[in-house]
């Protein structure tokens, strides 16, 4: 009746990358759009360390006599421990980018804050172009 | 049995990434959002995983969600009454 622990944790971790790329995609909030990457990332590393999974092992760094056993694939974990600090990081980032967003702009609506970064290059590339029109007139 | 309780495990934390991106409270969201790092880590234990399990209970559930909580307030948004994401906080 209850499916296979492979398939059981597999769908999960789907899951979890399918709600935080949707929630990407479709959040409108630059908030939510942060707790959005940190599911996606989630996801992304329960992911790994399932592809180094085997049922019948131990784990790599738990083993108390030294007879030859099968253990799980460390290689995936050592890569999902350093992806997990720099999730970390590049969550600091983000809110430090939203933090100075929301200074310069006042609001944390996506589409707004897109009007208005728009409005801000098209007259920051009209104050560059403005010069070099005079000078080939004159 | 042990199927049994990772399913247990993933209905809880799928329900927590839904409820991140779906509650309207930001704070609660934050919540959710860690809830969702401390089930990743119990099934890194049972995925044989001890390290990886700590440091996601560490860093993912405990550093994270206080780099969240802090630019929350940071953002003036730490207010428990509820609110829509369309309307904007003065």
């Amino acid at each position: 009746m209850i499916p296979d622990i492979s398939s059981i944790l597999f769908s999960g971790a789907i899951g979890l990358l399918v709600i935080g790329v949707g929630g990407l995609l479709l959040s409108n909030n630059a908030y939510r759009v942060l707790l959005a990457l940190v599911i996606a990332e989630a996801g992304a590393n329960l992911m790994l360390v399932i592809a180094g999974y085997r049922w019948d092992a131990i784990a790599p760094i738990l083993t108390g006599d030294f007879t030859p056993q099968p253990m799980v694939d460390p290689v995936p974990q050592a890569m999902v421990l350093t992806a997990i600090v720099i999730g970390v990081g590049v969550q600091a980032l983000a809110l430090t980018l939203i933090i100075r967003v929301k200074k310069a702009y006042g609001t944390l609506n996506m589409v707004e804050i897109k009007k208005r970064m728009e409005m801000d290059f098209d007259r920051l590339s009209q104050e560059a172009n403005q010069p070099g029109k005079l000078e080939d007139n004159s | 049995m042990i199927e049994a309780f990772v399913l247990i495990l993933v209905i809880i934390m799928l329900a927590a990434a839904l409820s991140a991106l779906l509650l309207d409270n930001l704070i609660a969201a934050t919540a959710s959002a860690s809830a969702v790092s401390i089930a990743l880590a119990t099934i890194f234990i049972i995925l044989r995983a001890p390290d990886v399990a700590m440091t996601e209970a560490v860093v993912g559930t405990g550093l994270s969600s206080l780099i969240l909580v802090l630019g929350l307030k940071r953002l003036k948004l730490w207010q428990l009454d509820t609110q829509s994401d369309n309307e904007e906080v003065k």
